[in-house]
């Protein structure tokens, strides 16, 4: 079966998951993304790839970062952009995900930037395009429940090449809430198709997926061991709004096992850096001294984030 | 078509140039073949500004048919445009379809005082109202459209100019 996400010519037609993408396209997105970094620099950040088009930013949970960033990237792109928080819409009312969409596709939408607390929403979005023969419109996955959030993991691979230039000499680890993470997910996914040869999560046994090791990581069940000679560090935010039932003890206590502190840190090689997807917990997941410390490069992360989601858009529109 | 010498042409292109090189000419060269010419340029000149470089992929006018160009390069202008007296550079002039690509790119950086076009070979068959103010080849006939003429250099910096016969288009 055709990968769902390349059309018939091998080229990305939505991007959903980086799961089972390619090698070669997601290096291509990755070199897509360097030149887009150079337009925040010009006095006219505008450049005229999707002039004209209509970019529907679709949005069933909250977001502020992934849809502003998103935001950014379609209109320094040269495209409309219309915000949908359908939180408060018609979805509100009880119309249906597709009868919603359908609606949006009337008003010659181009583009879904879709973000839904169901993991298969934006695969849902995407069949049901192709199965009513609309392949001029393309599906952007901004986040679906716990399963995916492509273009995070593909700004993390962007922020990791850029400090490390190579990723097949690397240990990167990834740290806290696995379990509740579709950022994780991506990374995983991402970091094993470029190559990376150790790559470890770090967790209590409460918030990791069981048997996540399928995956091809290394599992660690506590920091001190786990962060040992590591390049990366990739912390991930508690989701206390997922959680249902005590996985829990309190913050203070996850903090003081799962919290990256600076002497947690110092067990990491001297040039490590350390990410994180935001929004942060500082004092949960990660100490203010680290996550405003020189080996930091979590607001870098938001500014490439810009410029990967430029690559993907402008890679989508082209078709 | 007879065999041009690259090198030769490289050297005429800089001393007609040089009598309208002032302390605000800068060069920005097109990617890949105008900015190898470009660095070439700016050291024969001893341009005063720093070198620049544009890659169209973002401007072109067939993204809509063709998609992106497969791995687009960062633009750069180390200088700044308002006032100055820029000279674009490109190997080979056609269409015109680049240069009008450079120049939407280039105002996107403030507004020079002059912009003028510094080619090798003009090859012809036009499609826009744009001329080179330098060319150190006009083509006397154009080259027909099969054919693809573009500048080379090998490991050791040495231009050549290449004709080939266009890849069929493949989609």
């Amino acid at each position: 079966m055709r990968n769902p996400q390349l059309n018939q010519h091998g080229e990305l037609q939505h991007l959903l998951t980086l799961d089972g993408l390619p090698r070669d396209i997601l290096t291509a997105i990755l070199d897509t993304a360097a030149p887009f970094t150079e337009v925040a620099e010009r006095e006219v950040k505008k450049l005229p790839l999707l002039r004209g088009k209509s970019v529907f930013n679709l949005f069933f949970e909250n977001s502020t970062r992934t849809r502003t960033t998103f935001e950014i990237a379609a209109k320094r792109l040269s495209a409309d952009v219309v915000n949908l928080n359908i939180n408060t819409s018609s979805a509100a009312k009880g119309e249906s995900l597709l009868d919603t969409v359908d609606n949006l596709c009337a008003m010659q939408a181009d583009m879904f930037v879709v973000r839904h607390a169901a993991s298969g929403a934006p695969m849902l979005i995407a069949q049901h395009l192709q199965n009513t023969g609309r392949d001029h419109i393309h599906v952007v996955n901004a986040g679906d429940g716990r399963h995916a959030h492509p273009t995070q993991g593909l700004l993390d691979m962007y922020t990791i090449r850029h400090f490390k230039q190579d990723f097949t000499n690397l240990t990167v680890a990834i740290v806290g809430d696995v379990l509740h993470s579709r950022v994780a997910r991506s990374q995983i996914a991402a970091l094993t198709t470029l190559g990376v040869p150790e790559v470890r999560v770090i967790g209590p046994k409460t918030l990791l997926p069981t048997e996540v090791e399928k995956l091809g990581v290394r599992v660690f069940h506590d920091m001190h061991e786990g962060l040992k000679g590591v390049d990366v560090v990739m912390m991930l935010r508690l989701q206390n709004e997922r959680m249902n039932g005590a996985l829990l003890p309190t913050p203070q206590e996850y903090y003081k096992i799962w919290g990256l502190t600076a002497e947690k840190l110092a067990l990491a090689k001297p040039d490590a850096i350390v990410m994180h997807p935001g929004p942060m917990n500082r004092g949960v997941e990660i100490d203010s001294a680290v996550a405003d410390g020189a080996q930091a490069v979590i607001l870098p992360q938001v500014t490439f984030g810009i410029a990967v989601r430029m690559a993907v858009m402008s890679m989508l529109g082209s078709h | 078509m007879k065999e041009l010498d690259a090198e030769a042409l490289c050297r005429q292109l800089a001393e007609l140039i040089r009598p309208h090189v002032t302390p605000t000419t800068a060069l920005v060269g097109i990617y890949t073949g105008g900015l190898w010419l470009a660095e070439r340029l700016h050291a024969e000149l001893g341009i005063a500004q720093p070198l620049g470089a544009i890659d169209v992929s973002f401007y072109r006018d067939d993204y809509g048919s063709k998609g992106l160009h497969a791995r687009p390069q960062k633009t750069d202008i180390p200088f700044n445009v308002d006032g100055a007296h820029v000279i674009l550079v490109d190997d080979v002039l056609y269409t015109g379809r680049t240069t009008r690509a450079a120049l939407n790119e280039l105002f996107d950086f403030g507004r020079p005082a002059a912009v003028e076009l510094a080619v090798l070979v003009d090859r012809g068959s036009r499609e826009l109202p744009i001329a080179a103010r330098y060319c150190a080849h006009p083509l006397p006939q154009p080259l027909p459209r099969e054919q693809n003429l573009e500048l080379q250099r090998d490991d050791d910096g040495h231009f050549t100019l290449k004709l080939t016969q266009a890849k069929p288009a493949t989609r």
